[in-house]
């Protein structure tokens, strides 16, 4: 048998049909669901008479558009929003498939509660109306966003019309220093390789440093694969992985959890297998970074200045200089001494507890810099409770943050949390385009320990500089 | 879903890289349960300006591209977001095909589900296209999708690659779901051989 990587066999694994052209048909083993890109599925499906074919392959759960606040409770006061939201509650009961409501403990941001329930399992086939699904990678399940149209074909059929991608391998070797963490990995990577870089390729992070990353540092890593460009982003399952899976709500139990372990156990890439990209970091090259323009792959190094156009070349010259002035920002500007607004921490990116313990780890004792906005947002109502009762919420409340309620919030500010014009943020969620956190807001990705030193200082800051023993 | 076989109409320049999703239709127009009207909010923030009016240097404002069926340009359009509300918005503005050196992998497939023809080409060749675009409404393309060709305002013509599966099915306007429930009888034995092997899915 030929050599095959970790996509190649996730694939084999699902093929319904392959036609002369190579357009494959592709079994879904999970279909997650979200309120914003899933009600024109649903009315395609009622104006066809069709039905949902598996809905218990099928998990729904509202995120985009619900408020934050604590008192979320009474309502949604935004009309378009409530309707969207209510949509969600009617497909879902109607139709039968797995729903988590706004009102249940479990609800939180897709790509949260997928993994947190044990829905996501290694070797599966995953899709959401979400590009972050790549999220589900991490545990080297193949899993990437699908337009309504496709949510429709999924409802419809449990399978995906497909063209396979090409195999990339993104290799993090050795470790990474104190104050690095999984998003500079991940932002790291797209700075070489471009917002493009990935596409038509299924990325395999691999390595030393990768394997050393908890579930939740892979799961950040693999969910900004989309930000490269890349179809998907996988990492082949091991201890950390079944360790992760075991117990939750819908993994595999007894022999059957055996026989899982055996076929997860499989999942990996084979020594000679091809590769049609290879990118290695060091992963003691990797630094604390920060983003500076209007596209993902603009990240520098916290200890860098803002760069000049000049120095890039083609289309990205004129890019560059419009990033520039949406941001606000003169090329040589030492990153450090740009001043925020607001900071938020959370998204699908970064909202799982060990991002809310790294935060609080910065904030403990301190304090957010006057007049500065700043929001915790959990990705999940286990994961607030959890932050609770780890006392992690305290930490936050006493430094002067927001403590909020799950959802997706201000990484795409459909919900009332929005920046105004003008407003710079420092922000853990995985985009930074124009508008993206509210018409004119300016953002700079990051980790959440770098968001937390820069609540406390009220400027991009060098996590480096506040951790309990400084390291520079 | 609409036949797209051939098409004559002006070409609008928009020269930018990495044009995203987000860029396209902002977020706030996501909220709808419907699939049109979106048209009216397309590039909305890069179209109007804070108070509302029209940005007159954007060019779909321009008087000789406000009926623009064509669109070219940078490499990387479409990245971000999975949103189908992006080809949406493009189809309801009156747009049917992009080109681009290169399209981001979620919005290139939205497109054919659509009946929105994207249409990838090497720089220097969208260069021409987009030379050819910034004349202004003489800037007629056609689009010949059966013979793969565009042909410029000056008669020039360009070839263009396209997969075959996906130009059957804009040619004939065939509804994917419609096609995949053929092989009914292939996902019941796929299901039926997955769930002996891995009965815990």
């Amino acid at each position: 048998m030929s050599p095959k990587t970790l996509y190649d066999k996730i694939w084999d694994a699902h093929l319904v049909h392959e036609a002369d052209d190579g357009t494959c048909l592709l079994y879904i083993d999970r279909h997650l669901v979200h309120e914003v890109t899933s009600p024109q599925a649903f009315e395609g499906l009622r104006m066809a008479g069709r039905s949902v074919r598996a809905p218990d392959k099928t998990i729904a759960v509202p995120d985009h558009n619900v408020p934050t606040t604590i008192d979320r409770a009474k309502g949604i006061e935004n009309e378009e929003s409530r309707i969207q939201v209510e949509a969600l509650d009617t497909n879902a009961r109607e139709t039968g498939i797995h729903y988590y409501p706004v009102s249940d403990v479990r609800q939180g941001i897709v790509h949260i509660i997928g993994p947190e329930q044990g829905w996501t399992l290694p070797g599966m086939t995953v899709v959401c109306g979400d590009s972050h699904t790549a999220t589900h990678g991490a545990f080297g399940a193949l899993a990437h966003g699908i337009g309504t149209s496709e949510v429709e074909h999924v409802l419809a059929t449990q399978t995906l019309i497909q063209q396979k991608s090409k195999n990339m391998k993104v290799e993090i070797t050795g470790r990474l220093s104190p104050g690095v963490t999984a998003k500079d990995i991940t932002l790291s990577v797209i700075a070489r390789t471009g917002t493009a870089g990935g596409t038509g390729y299924v990325i395999e992070y691999c390595g030393e440093a990768i394997r050393a990353l908890s579930m939740e540092g892979r799961m950040t890593v693999c969910n900004m694969a989309i930000e490269g460009g890349a179809r998907a982003g996988l990492i082949a399952p091991d201890e950390t992985t079944y360790q992760y899976v075991k117990g939750r709500p819908h993994a595999p139990k007894g022999a059957q959890w055996e026989a899982a372990l055996d076929w997860w156990k499989t999942l990996k890439s084979d020594d000679d297998a091809h590769w049609d990209k290879v990118v290695t970091i060091k992963g003691e090259d990797i630094a604390p970074v920060v983003t500076w323009g209007t596209s993902p792959e603009d990240a520098l190094p916290i200890t860098a200045e803002v760069p000049d156009p000049s120095s890039f070349s083609g289309g990205k010259v004129a890019a560059v200089k419009r990033a520039l002035e949406y941001m606000g920002l003169k090329a040589g500007t030492k990153l450090r001494d740009v001043p925020i607004d607001t900071v938020f921490i959370g998204s699908c990116t970064n909202g799982r507890i060990e991002d809310l313990r790294a935060a609080a780890a910065i904030l403990e004792g301190k304090r957010v810099k006057d007049g500065l906005r700043a929001m915790v947002v959990p990705g999940s109502g286990l994961v607030r409770a959890q932050a609770e009762e780890e006392g992690l919420a305290q930490i936050f409340i006493d430094a002067g943050f927001e403590w909020r309620m799950a959802g997706c919030s201000m990484c795409l500010a459909m919900n009332p949390d929005q920046l105004a014009p003008g407003e710079r943020c420092a922000a853990t969620s995985n985009r930074n385009f124009e508008g993206r956190q509210g018409r004119g807001g300016r953002t700079h990705l990051m980790s959440p320990a770098m968001a937390a030193a820069a609540a406390v200082t009220g400027r991009l800051t060098d996590v480096r500089e506040l951790m309990v023993e400084p390291v520079i | 879903m609409e036949k797209f076989e051939k098409l004559t109409g002006v070409a609008a320049p928009l020269p930018l890289i990495n044009i995203d999703t987000d860029m396209i239709i902002p977020k706030q127009f996501l909220k709808t349960i419907k699939r049109s009207g979106l048209g009216v909010n397309l590039f909305d923030e890069m179209r109007y300006n804070d108070d509302g009016t029209e940005n007159e240097n954007f060019v779909l404002n321009k008087p000789a591209y406000r009926d623009a069926e064509i669109l070219v340009t940078g490499d990387n359009f479409g990245c971000g977001s999975s949103r189908e509300h992006a080809p949406w918005a493009i189809k309801d503005f009156g747009i049917r095909c992009v080109i681009a050196p290169g399209f981001a992998d979620i919005f290139f497939n939205n497109c054919f589900k659509n009946g929105i023809l994207p249409i990838a080409l090497p720089q220097e060749q969208v260069d021409r296209l987009m030379d050819d675009a910034e004349k202004g409404a003489n800037a007629r393309m056609e689009i010949d999708l059966e013979n793969q060709t565009i042909t410029m305002s000056d008669g020039e013509t360009v070839a263009f690659e396209v997969d075959s599966f996906r130009k059957h099915c804009l040619l004939e306007g065939l509804d994917d779901i419609g096609l995949t429930l053929e092989k009914a009888s292939a996902i019941d034995s796929f299901e039926a051989s997955a769930s002996q092997a891995r009965p815990w899915v």
